[in-house]
């Protein structure tokens, strides 16, 4: 299918500004859903609150705009209840780390089928660019104007830990491997995780000396080491670099089927005891 | 309970609510344990998959409660029940709801709060919070029933208003009620009616998830149907598309605070005794309204003129009903487990008609049919 039929073209035109890759990122699920071959009719999004979780109101699926760090919550519940439906849900770093952490690290524990993609900015960009806890240590933000001394986290390393069957990193200046990622969480049965490094020229890019567009995918290209390298680099090389592949890529119980067999050992209990 | 057979079964409070929404079709149910509502989801997460329904056990209330509002979104009838701090936890969902017209029963087995208060002990001390809790002008509506009896049929009636009307219903149970014994009648239970959610017609790609119908509850799709549809929290056109114009915002909102009033017969529900003749008149809710009954037959058989106005659904508050007894009564008596609450509504709708005289307590206690007696003697 033409990706623009994945689009609802009278909502647009979108709000991000020039040079924001949260555009990217959304044409990077979309093209994940139609690699698969996913019906539109069947396929949910849910979203919590920031720039990035306006991007499934562009899309022609149903979707749900839920309140901040919360669309886990919301999809578990669209989820369990139908469990034929496939669901993403899209979230920013502040929405999935900060305010919606636990429902994260549930989300992952329970292994239940949803996609999760993080639109990691490293920054608020909806309420003006407060630090967030993927900000990195030292980095500028309008409520970290001597330098963050908070430590990032490390959320794919947290998802990982916490039971999901897929997780992945990826970049927007990296478009191909963060497609087949995302195609890959899609494809996954159980919690897959993936988070997307994408840049907020306005906010991130302003206060730390990455002005233009241009100069964020400079910099991406030059944090970014690929997995099957930095394996090979000891840890001094690594510090100050992000690394990008594939965490965890495991067949684990999914929590949708388990409740399935949970309801059938039931039925046939009470069947067998009436 | 089996609905072939009549007679009585007894049942305890929070029991006959998993009973009733399971009977009402609820088959989804997300919580967090919290006294003195714990019953309510260890019981759904026992009888749920028995039906084919489903449990979960969430992280906290406020995942519960967006659990219910997205599993609602596909057209299954969902419910979640906590207390006090639990109640708090929920209320920015439960604004998402009331906004974005999610059906979802939200059950409050009332315990005495502030903070971790008395998790045992009975209140009423969330009627404001009912109607007030989330941010922002929105509808909800909010039950409270009078016994375990009530409680059985007020969850049917929860389910058919919220199903129906597209808004939220908070059950507003109290520890006495949530924990006492008392019989349900299968008779009582076959009399309520059920309500259903209003379905689309028409062509998909014509739906608009916001469009009125002139009843002012737009036909609900469910995700997974075909009509791709968006939810949003922030004001939302016909297309459920982001709106925040102010010509819009007002048309919304009118239509949105206006569905109540319209539809008026479908939620307000209160139970007169003995008011024809009354001079003196007890407006009560939840479980004092036993102790005000009993009350009432001992002043009636002193010969004082009492009666008893029991409100159930406290919101909307039945205004046009209690303002039919101004210039009838001398005075009114309120009594609540807090320190004032519904009185306020109470003395609003009065004004100067009459004195309105609150008994209040807020210590875990409950009240006794002496007190509200002596209390009636007094302005008698
Ligand atoms: C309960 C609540 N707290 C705070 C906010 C304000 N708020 C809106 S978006 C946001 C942060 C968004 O940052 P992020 O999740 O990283 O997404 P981005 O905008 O960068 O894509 C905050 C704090 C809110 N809407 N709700
Ligand atoms: S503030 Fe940043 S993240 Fe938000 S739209 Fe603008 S560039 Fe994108």
């Amino acid at each position: 299918m033409a990706l623009l039929d994945y689009f609802r073209t009278d909502m647009l035109p979108h709000i991000w500004c020039p040079g924001c890759g949260n555009g990217i990122v959304t044409q990077a699920i979309v093209r994940g859903i139609d690699a698969l071959g996913w019906s539109q009719d069947e396929t949910v999004i849910v979203s919590g609150i920031g720039c990035s979780s306006r991007a499934p109101g562009y899309l022609d699926f149903d979707t749900l705009h839920t309140t901040h760090g919360r669309a886990l919550a919301f999809a578990t519940g669209v989820k369990l209840a139908k469990p034929h439906l496939n669901v993403i849900v899209v979230t920013g770093d502040g929405d999935a780390s900060a305010i919606g952490g636990n429902h994260l690290i549930h989300a992952a524990r329970r292994n239940i089928n949803i996609t999760t993609i993080c639109f990691n900015n490293s920054i608020y960009g909806m309420t003006g660019g407060q630090y967030s806890p993927l900000s990195p240590s030292h980095s500028y933000g309008s409520t970290a104007p001597y330098g963050n001394i908070d430590r990032a986290f490390d959320l794919c390393e947290l998802v990982r830990a916490s039971g999901a069957s897929y997780v992945a990193r990826g970049s927007v200046y990296h478009i191909a491997q963060l497609t087949r990622a995302i195609q890959d969480a899609l494809a996954k049965p159980g919690f897959a995780f993936v988070e997307a490094i994408t840049p907020c020229p306005v906010y991130f890019g302003r206060k730390n000396q990455l002005r233009t567009a241009v100069d964020m995918m400079r910099w991406q290209k030059e944090q970014m080491i690929p997995l099957r390298r930095a394996e090979k680099m000891d840890p001094e090389e690594l510090t100050g670099k992000v690394i990008i592949g594939t965490f965890a890529d495991k067949d684990l119980p999914e929590y949708t089927d388990s409740y399935e067999a949970l309801i059938e050992k039931v039925r046939r209990e009470v069947e067998e005891s009436s | 309970m089996n609905l072939n057979k009549t007679g009585t079964h007894l049942f305890q409070g929070n029991e006959a609510v998993v009973e009733a929404a399971i009977l009402s079709g609820c088959r989804f149910f997300a919580g967090y344990p919290i006294t003195p509502s714990t019953e309510i989801a260890e019981l759904m997460a026992v009888e749920l998959p028995k039906v084919g329904g489903r449990f979960i056990q969430m992280e906290d209330e406020i995942g519960s409660m967006g659990a219910v509002i997205g599993a609602s979104l596909t057209g299954t009838k969902a419910m979640t029940a906590t207390s006090g701090p639990g109640f708090s936890l929920k209320q920015e969902n439960i604004g998402y709801a009331s906004f974005t017209e999610t059906p979802v029963v939200v059950v409050n087995v009332q315990r005495v709060g502030p903070s971790t208060g008395m998790p045992t002990a009975p209140s009423q001390g969330d009627v404001m919070q009912a109607r007030w809790g989330t941010h922002g002008d929105h509808p909800v509506v909010a039950i409270a029933p009078g016994s375990v009896a009530e409680a059985y049929t007020a969850t049917i009636r929860a389910f058919s208003i919220s199903e129906f009307l597209r808004v939220p219903v908070i059950l507003l149970l109290d520890e006495v009620i949530g924990h006492m014994r008392e019989g349900v009648s299968v008779e009582d239970v076959q009399a309520v009616e059920h309500l259903e959610r209003k379905r689309p017609k028409g062509s998909k790609s014509d739906f608009r998830p916001y469009r009125d119908d002139g009843s002012g509850v737009p036909p609900m799709a469910n995700f997974g149907d075909g009509y791709r549809f968006h939810v949003t929290g922030l004001f939302h056109d016909e297309r459920g598309y982001p709106d925040l114009s102010p010509e819009w915002a007002r048309t919304l909102m009118k239509r949105l605070m206006g569905k109540l009033d319209a539809h008026r017969d479908v939620h307000e529900w209160v139970e007169e005794t003995e008011t024809d003749d009354a001079e003196i008149l007890i407006v009560s809710y939840g479980s004092p309204a036993q102790a005000a009954t009993s009350a009432l037959r001992q002043a009636r058989a002193e010969g004082l003129r009492v009666g008893q106005f029991r409100v159930v659904t406290v919101w909307p508050f039945p205004e046009d009903a209690l303002a039919k007894y101004k210039g009838q009564v001398r005075a009114v008596l309120v009594p609540e487990m807090n320190l004032g609450q519904l009185r306020l509504e109470v003395e609003r709708v009065m004004g100067d008609a009459a004195p309105v005289l609150g008994l209040h307590r807020a210590d875990g206690e409950l009240f006794k049919p002496a007190e509200i007696l002596e209390k009636i003697r007094e302005v008698d």
